[in-house]
């Protein structure tokens, strides 16, 4: 609470009007700002629990990505020699993996951050919207736990990073904001058809395989590499490749293609989102 | 001064649905539910695509104020409406129709210990549970040492709550959300949790919070608890506003609720004039424990039974039947029990009940040609008065006379 509104609270108490709702309503985004304090305790709550009681803690978030890593390296750069761009093919493969391992973990508690938390959702009120948004920050923490093994793999190989690491940062805000258009789209549709849950595995599957982890996106060349980065996650992997391991295949007007895609399935993902809240409570 | 809570026409609708169907849909039935509706249409068979008995209105029409300060019990049978008031004035669902307004902070208890996380420690679980219920971190910081003083955790505080008894487990989360110290605070049955001891800190607890001139809406089916600690009444029956007062005497109103769908169906025939000890039941009228008392009632018949029985019943505030006993009209001289009006008295012995209300109500049945029908006058509360106090919750305290020696039988045995 702001100096201004805690006077105001003193003076004059807050009013609040409770009706039904228009068929039309905003993204209500300064009551998330509100409740941020929730926000915080729901991410660091979500830190703390994954971490308590696993044995190797904080080593899943590595191992996960490691292992895929040693696998695809085995079957695509040694088996199948796909290119990689002049870069040792495992170090290529892991500086996908790490933002593409933030973005399909964060997308699946995501989708399932309504239902798991129908106890909250019937029982208190606040904005729902922090939910599959703390789920996803949440994932942060593994991020962080694979980046340091991936800086290690680049001392390993004697990558040094050019200038343009400073533009990593953007490509991991890229990689959250598609993950939380897809989680908002599909927590909201999990709370109305438990279908969902069987839908999210095999859509990362599929998602896997159309982003340029095992591959290069340079395999593909005039418009349809466009057509191609209409998957925000290559935009994503290309810049992360980009950025750290001065990989060949630099961000252009693809990144403009993924950027756009990323922000619509934001900007809808909310408002849907938003107009199905109100019937979480009755349904969840 | 303006009201604390205004509503005015609040209603809710919900949908009905089977018992064994789930509460959520799947893509399945959706796609195939549409499927089947478009080929109705298609063939012309379409009707109206959700019957009207498929909803119900959990609360309908609902209107009343609440001013600043004042404690109200909110009491209801299950499904009244109770909770969907709650909810709505919580914020967690919008009404479907009609509104509110709520002047202050909110806060809202309808389960106790929401969000607590089994893994988590009583500490943290403190500080997850407080942001939850809306409470900033500097409050939570600044409550801390009395929330763990209420709950008395001690040196568990920093253990997991998993490990927990279910009765520390409860301290903790009703002490966190007892010291949230909003304007107006929302209170569904918490207290049918936890022991009796605890039970009665938590009273104590609230009635500290309604002295702190805070406005309380307290949901309980405990109605000595709503007599003790609020001011006013709502009663809600089938989603409508049944009564609006004194706390008492809602109490009162809500024990008449029980009769009166029969009441309903009796048309024409009815009871009339219900009165103990020659004073009409507008209210609990009060009865000395151990004295006789006599309870005096009007029957009207607006048709002629053939044959008739009269029954006489008396139930306790938690609404254990005490006696239930009747007579039949051949025995009081009424072969034929004709249209007219009929003056009853039923005179108690003396009862040793344990001081507190109870509830008497009367029941005619009669047969008109083959069909037998019952008609139950609403109940007239007793509120027993006396010196003698049960030890726990007995029915009865009867003067009992103790004769203790030092075992002079034992020793004779020996």
């Amino acid at each position: 609470m702001t100096a201004h509104a805690a006077a105001q609270a003193v003076t004059e108490p807050p009013v609040v009007r409770l009706q039904a709702s228009g068929r039309w309503v905003g993204l209500g985004l300064r009551h998330v700002w509100e409740y941020r304090e929730l926000f915080y305790f729901l991410i660091w709550r979500d830190i703390k629990v994954r971490y308590k009681q696993t044995v190797l803690g904080a080593a899943w978030a590595i191992i996960q990505p490691f292992f895929t890593m040693l696998i695809f390296s085995a079957v695509f750069g040694r088996l199948a020699r796909l290119p990689s761009d002049h870069v040792p093919y495992p170090l290529f493969c892991f500086a996908a993996l790490v933002p593409w391992t933030f973005f399909s973990s964060g997308m699946l508690q995501a989708a399932n951050s309504l239902v798991s938390n129908t106890n909250l959702l019937k029982k208190v009120f606040f904005p729902r919207l922090v939910l599959p948004a703390a789920a996803i920050v949440a994932m942060i923490m593994d991020f962080g736990c694979a980046l340091v093994v991936l800086l290690a793999m680049m001392a390993y190989y004697g990558v040094v990073p050019s200038l343009a690491v400073v533009t990593m940062p953007l490509f991991l805000l890229l990689a959250f904001a598609t993950a939380l258009g897809a989680g908002l789209w599909l927590s909201a549709l999990n709370v109305k058809f438990r279908d969902v849950k069987y839908v999210v595995p095999f859509l990362l599957q599929v998602w896997l395989f159309a982003t340029p982890i095992a591959y290069p996106s340079s395999l593909l060349d005039g418009p349809w590499r466009t057509v191609y980065a209409l998957n925000p996650m290559v935009g994503v992997v290309d810049g992360f490749r980009w950025a750290l391991l001065g990989a060949a295949t630099a961000p252009d007007r693809t990144l403009v293609a993924s950027t756009a895609v990323a922000l619509l399935m934001l900007v809808s993902g909310a408002y849907y989102f938003r107009q199905t809240e109100r019937t979480f409570a009755d349904i969840a | 001064m303006s009201a604390a809570i205004t509503a005015v026409d609040l209603s809710k609708k919900y949908r009905l649905r089977a018992t064994d169907q789930p509460y959520y849909f799947t893509l399945r039935d959706t796609l195939s539910a549409a499927g089947r509706s478009a080929a109705l249409r298609l063939t012309g068979r379409g009707g109206p695509r959700r019957s009207a008995t498929d909803e119900f209105w959990s609360l309908d029409g609902l209107s009343f104020e609440v001013q600043p300060g004042e404690v109200v019990g909110v009491i209801g049978h299950n499904g009244a409406g109770k909770s969907t008031l709650l909810r709505i004035l919580s914020r967690i669902t919008d009404p479907t129709r009609g509104w509110a307004e709520i002047r202050g902070r909110v806060g809202s208890l309808l389960e106790v210990g929401t969000g607590f996380h089994e893994e988590l420690t009583g500490r943290e679980n403190l500080f997850l549970n407080g942001a939850i219920l809306g409470m900033k971190r500097a409050d939570i910081r600044r409550r801390f040492d009395a929330i763990v003083d209420f709950a008395e955790l001690g040196a568990f505080v920093d253990t997991p709550v998993k490990h927990y008894s279910s009765g520390m487990y409860m301290r903790l989360a009703f002490s966190v959300a007892a010291h949230l110290e909003p304007d107006v605070l929302l209170v569904d049955e918490v207290l049918a949790v936890g022991d009796l001891a605890f039970q009665r800190k938590c009273l104590h607890k609230m009635e500290d919070i309604a002295g702190e001139g805070r406005t309380v809406l307290f949901v309980s089916h405990n109605l000595a608890a709503i007599k003790e600690l609020c001011q006013t009444s709502l009663v809600l029956n089938r989603g409508t506003l049944a009564y609006r007062g004194p706390a008492a005497h809602g109490v009162a109103a809500y024990l008449t609720l029980t009769t009166s769908d029969a009441l309903a169906q009796a048309r024409g025939t009815a009871w009339r004039l219900l009165a103990v000890d020659g004073h009409l039941a507008h209210e609990a009228v009060a009865v000395v424990s151990g004295q006789p008392f006599t309870l005096s009632a009007t029957l009207q018949c607006d048709t002629t039974f053939r044959r008739g029985r009269f029954t006489c019943q008396l139930a306790n505030a938690t609404r254990d039947l005490l006696i239930a006993q009747g007579v039949d009209s051949r025995d009081v001289h009424l072969p034929d029990v004709d249209a007219g009006s009929y003056d009853l008295r039923i005179t108690f012995p003396g009862l040793w009940l344990t001081p507190g209300i109870y509830s008497a109500w009367l029941r005619f049945n009669g047969e008109v040609g083959s069909v037998s029908r019952d008609f139950d006058s609403p109940p007239v509360l007793i509120n027993v008065t006396g010196a003698l106090e049960g030890e726990g919750k007995s029915v009865l305290t009867a003067p009992l006379e103790w004769h203790v020696e030092q075992g002079a039988a034992r020793a004779a045995l020996a």
